[in-house]
């Protein structure tokens, strides 16, 4: 798709010092390197991903939180002050920081009007076709759809952008950012990272933004958290995600936010590509039927979760089955009302037969069968909810929507864990300067979105809220970074 | 590849795209496709087709897509359902004696409108050459005012109504009757009701769903803007300008007996010169935004009958003005045979061109507006 000022050859004749580096492609950079413009500074934007793949995560984005006190046109009801801030704590027990997580909820308000003056269309909820949703706004197409606009409302205001141009070290010298190494790949279609060019450029911008996401497509740095774990897992965004610059940071003595091993996992179609997959690998009937490893015996309550959070426990619980493998079995009853997914499901007409699909040994799969259909019983008397259906004397139970699986043909979806985002990042102090382990701040760098995201977010997850931190830290960033040049 | 082969993995690619839509959905506010596809899970080639014909092309689901080639999922909702639309076409033409043949007209859409007309304008001028003395052709009708019949000295009556009525007759016997069998496949249960039908011309007046819920189509690239939706309005407006203008010269000259040329300040010519002018900017406009467009969202066969439709609206109204200015002339004898000639031509492939995707998108809107409101009285 060729595109108005889409500057291919990366390497070539960067500035050697931009008044703003901005470093990644996603939400947090866009915002950054906009609000740094107008802020008066020049702007460089290096962007790992080839043009096609610009935006990182955000390209797989659909909704941001926001805070409003009366009823938009983008969402309903209201959603104050105490609301947000009571939500965001319970999410995540308690640990977001609290001064900025008081920024966010303040400034969140005011992001829809700040992306929409640029450019961005938002989808109303007179469309009639949207989730019912108080404490979000949906971006009309989504976050690729927002990515198109902010690029171009960045190139009208002469941001300078360079694609398939990744940093691979930097230097932190007496709490300045002394340079910033970058190099670029031959813009090709490939989405792997390793067949970057050996095209090395030193740069030393007098400001710095890190924007780069977190670094969930790392598998080396996966595998040392996770184990061999690590290999069973899909990577539902974007290949680019690996982590450099967030390694050099840590390694030159930047103070580390959130949780090193966590790691935001939600439940995906097994047979889903090994990156990028995106929101259409999710796998979510689980309610109608039973999850079983691949030993066939089930492993959880698959009527128990009932909020937003249960995509991520099946994460979690996924991440801990052997081989990382299992799979939702539904009879023909569950396979009508599931919802549209991007693989059918494996079908067969007996138990036996997709025992041998599912490589499960069909023995344990039949008892696993039978002992269920024989403990559901039927909602209590005058109780017409099939929610109702549950249970009795099983291990693990089943609490509701325990409906017997007698109908043929049997289906099963294959599933494993698919990471979203990691929880581990840098500390950043409430102007987004970035803070060292040894108290102090990086005069001129600055961070924001996913790679700050910890430091509101250190576990748990409110949906909305990565975009929402993107845009608001983002802008933050982008302002304080060209007051730190321009004065 | 044999056609059916054709047809076959054009069904295959847009079920497995519509597929991974509906399991997703984020493009849900550009237009009514999207939930409209969600209600078909079962994707049967009947719901395909009502799909694609649904689909306005506005190509914004391709840029906001992160999906869209070189993914590996190469979602390209715009491009599958442009290919759908040509199948569909040919598939549902009447009489299908010669579908085979007449799929070429389809696939080569420039050819075949290059072709036709060099033949019809070819036909027009060496019948007129044959029949007309050449003192009466070539001589300056400057002396002849309107209301003379000084156009059926050139060609009679009798002749014109040959050349225009009969091809259109049987264009509209032909998509009349393809029309009515896709209507029989998609219509919902039920009879059409006026609201209904009112809301699916609503759309199509305001061409609703090429406004890509609000701020306009990706009419070049991922830029969006309400230029195309514009000059597609023009474009019917100046069509029924036009054709307001052949009914009001058909009723002076029946019943009130006038002849033609009519004055400048009459009904025909002035409808006639706003419709040819009207017609004239739009196919320009759209020309050029075909030329500079990105084509990924769009197949190519699909793009050759556009143009090709597009070059032979220009012609017809282009020689149309040019006649009307110039018919005082001793040209006129020349541009009357040439004028009739693109009438010819036009008609001639109407049912072969790109005019077919008026009847079925307004069919597959008004399915639409019946499904809408039953599900409202539910
Ligand atoms: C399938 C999916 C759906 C999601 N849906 C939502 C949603 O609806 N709402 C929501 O709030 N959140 C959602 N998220 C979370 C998402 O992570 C955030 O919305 C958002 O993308 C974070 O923005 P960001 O700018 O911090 O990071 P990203 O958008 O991930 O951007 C990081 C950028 O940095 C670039 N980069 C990385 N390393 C380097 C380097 N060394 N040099 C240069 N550039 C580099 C990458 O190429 C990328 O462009 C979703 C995530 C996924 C995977
Ligand atoms: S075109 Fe792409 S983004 Fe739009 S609904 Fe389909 S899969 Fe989703
Ligand atoms: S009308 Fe536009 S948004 Fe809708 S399917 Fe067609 S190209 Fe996509």
């Amino acid at each position: 798709m060729g595109a108005p000022g889409a500057t291919a050859a990366a390497g070539h004749d960067l500035p050697e010092q931009p008044d703003v580096l901005v470093v990644g492609g996603g939400t947090a950079a866009l915002c950054a390197a906009i609000a740094a413009r107008r802020g008066g500074a020049g702007v460089l934007l290096l962007e790992q991903a080839p043009r096609w793949l610009r935006g990182g995560n955000t390209r797989h984005s659909r909704n941001l939180r926001i805070r409003h006190e009366v009823p938009t046109p983008l969402s309903p009801g209201c959603y104050d002050r105490d609301e947000f801030c009571a939500d965001l704590q319970r999410a995540t027990g308690g640990s977001a920081d609290a001064a900025l997580a008081r920024l966010l909820v303040e400034h969140s308000a005011r992001s829809t009007d700040w992306l929409a003056a640029a450019g961005v269309q938002f989808q109303p909820v007179a469309s009639g076709v949207l989730p019912r949703s108080r404490k979000t706004a949906f971006l009309l197409g989504g976050g690729t759809a927002m990515l198109n606009r902010l690029y171009a409302a960045a190139e009208a205001l002469g941001v300078d952008i360079r694609y398939s141009c990744g940093v691979t070290d930097l230097k932190l010298e007496r709490g300045r950012l002394a340079w910033v190494d970058c190099a670029s790949a031959s813009a090709s279609t490939s989405t792997s990272t390793s067949t970057r060019a050996s095209e090395r450029t030193r740069l030393r911008p007098r400001a710095v933004v890190v924007c780069c996401g977190g670094a969930q497509a790392n598998r080396a740095w996966l595998r040392s958290r996770w184990g061999d774990a690590a290999d069973g897992f899909i990577n539902r965004g974007t290949p680019h995600a690996t982590g450099e610059v967030l390694h050099c940071l840590l390694r030159d003595g930047v103070r580390a936010a959130g949780d090193p091993d966590g790691a935001y996992l939600v439940a995906v179609d097994a047979r889903s590509p090994a990156d990028d997959g995106g929101i259409v690998t999710r796998v979510r009937c689980m309610p109608a039927g039973i999850v079983v490893d691949g030993t066939g015996r089930r492993i959880h309550d698959e009527g128990g979760d009932t909020a937003s959070t249960r995509y991520a426990l099946w994460g979690r619980r996924l991440a801990d089955c052997p081989g990382q493998i299992a799979h939702v079995i539904l009879d023909g009853q569950g396979l009508r009302g599931a919802p549209p997914s991007l693989y059918p499901p494996l079908l067969a007409d007996d138990v036996d037969a997709l025992a041998a699909a599912l490589s499960i040994p069909r023995a344990a799969l039949e008892k696993t069968l039978a002992e269920y259909n024989a403990a559901v019983r039927p909602p209590a008397a005058g109780d017409e909810d099939v929610a109702g259906w549950h249970t009795e004397g099983l291990t693990p139970p089943k609490s509701r929507h325990a409906l017997p699986l007698t109908e043929p043909p049997f289906g099963a979806y294959p599933m494993r864990p698919g990471i979203t985002f990691t929880y581990h990042g840098v500390a950043v102090d409430a102007d987004t300067r970035v803070r060292l382990e040894d108290g102090g701040v990086v005069e001129n760098l600055f961070a924001a979105g996913m790679i700050m995201a910890p430091n509101l977010m250190p576990r748990g997850y409110l949906s909305g809220l990565a975009m929402s931190i993107g845009v608001v830290f983002g802008r933050l960033a982008g302002e304080e970074a060209a007051r730190h040049v321009v004065g | 590849m044999s056609s059916d082969e054709c047809l076959h993995d054009t069904r295959a690619e847009a079920r497995r795209v519509l597929g991974i839509c509906n399991a997703c959905g984020y493009c849900n506010g550009f237009c009514d496709l999207f939930e409209a596809s969600k209600r078909r899970p079962a994707a049967t080639a009947v719901d395909l087709e009502h799909l694609a014909h649904l689909c306005h092309g506005c190509r914004n689901c391709l840029y906001a897509c992160q999906y869209a080639p070189p993914h590996a999922f190469g979602v390209n909702v715009p491009k599958t359902l442009a290919r759908m639309r040509q199948r569909s076409y040919v598939e549902r033409l009447w009489p299908g004696t010669w579908s085979g043949w007449l799929a070429a007209a389809f696939r080569h859409g420039v050819l075949t409108a290059s072709l036709v007309s060099v033949g019809a304008i070819g036909l027009l001028l060496w019948l007129v050459w044959m029949s007309v003395p050449s003192e009466v052709l070539f001589s300056a009708h400057s002396g002849v005012q309107s209301g003379t019949g000084a156009f059926y000295r050139i060609l009679p009556w009798w002749g014109m109504v040959l050349i225009g009525f009969l091809p259109l007759g049987w264009a509209m016997l032909s998509i009349g009757l393809s029309l009515r069998r896709y209507w029989r496949a998609i219509a919902p249960p039920g009879s059409v009701s006026w609201r209904a039908l009112g809301s699916a011309l609503h759309d199509v007046v305001v061409m609703r769903n090429l406004r890509g819920g609000g701020p306009g189509c990706n009419d070049l690239d991922d830029r969006a803007s309400h230029l195309r939706r514009r000059l597609h309005q023009t474009l019917l407006v100046g069509l029924l300008l036009s054709f307001a203008a052949t009914l009001a010269a058909t009723f002076q000259h029946h019943v009130l007996g006038w002849q033609a040329p009519y004055p400048l300040l009459s009904a025909p010519v002035l409808l006639g010169t706003c419709g040819g002018l009207a017609m004239t900017c739009a196919v320009v406009g759209l020309a050029r935004l075909k030329r500079r467009e990105d084509r990924s969202p769009t197949d190519a066969e699909a793009r050759s009958l556009d143009l090709a439709f597009l070059g032979l609206l220009f012609l017809v109204a282009v020689t149309g003005l040019v006649l009307l200015a110039l018919r005082a002339t001793p040209a006129m004898g020349v541009l009357l045979a040439v004028h009739l000639g693109t009438v010819l031509a036009f008609f001639l492939l109407l049912p072969y061109s790109k005019f077919v995707h008026a009847g079925y998108r307004l069919l597959s809107l008004l399915a639409e507006a019946l499904e809408r409101a039953g599900r409202q009285q539910v």
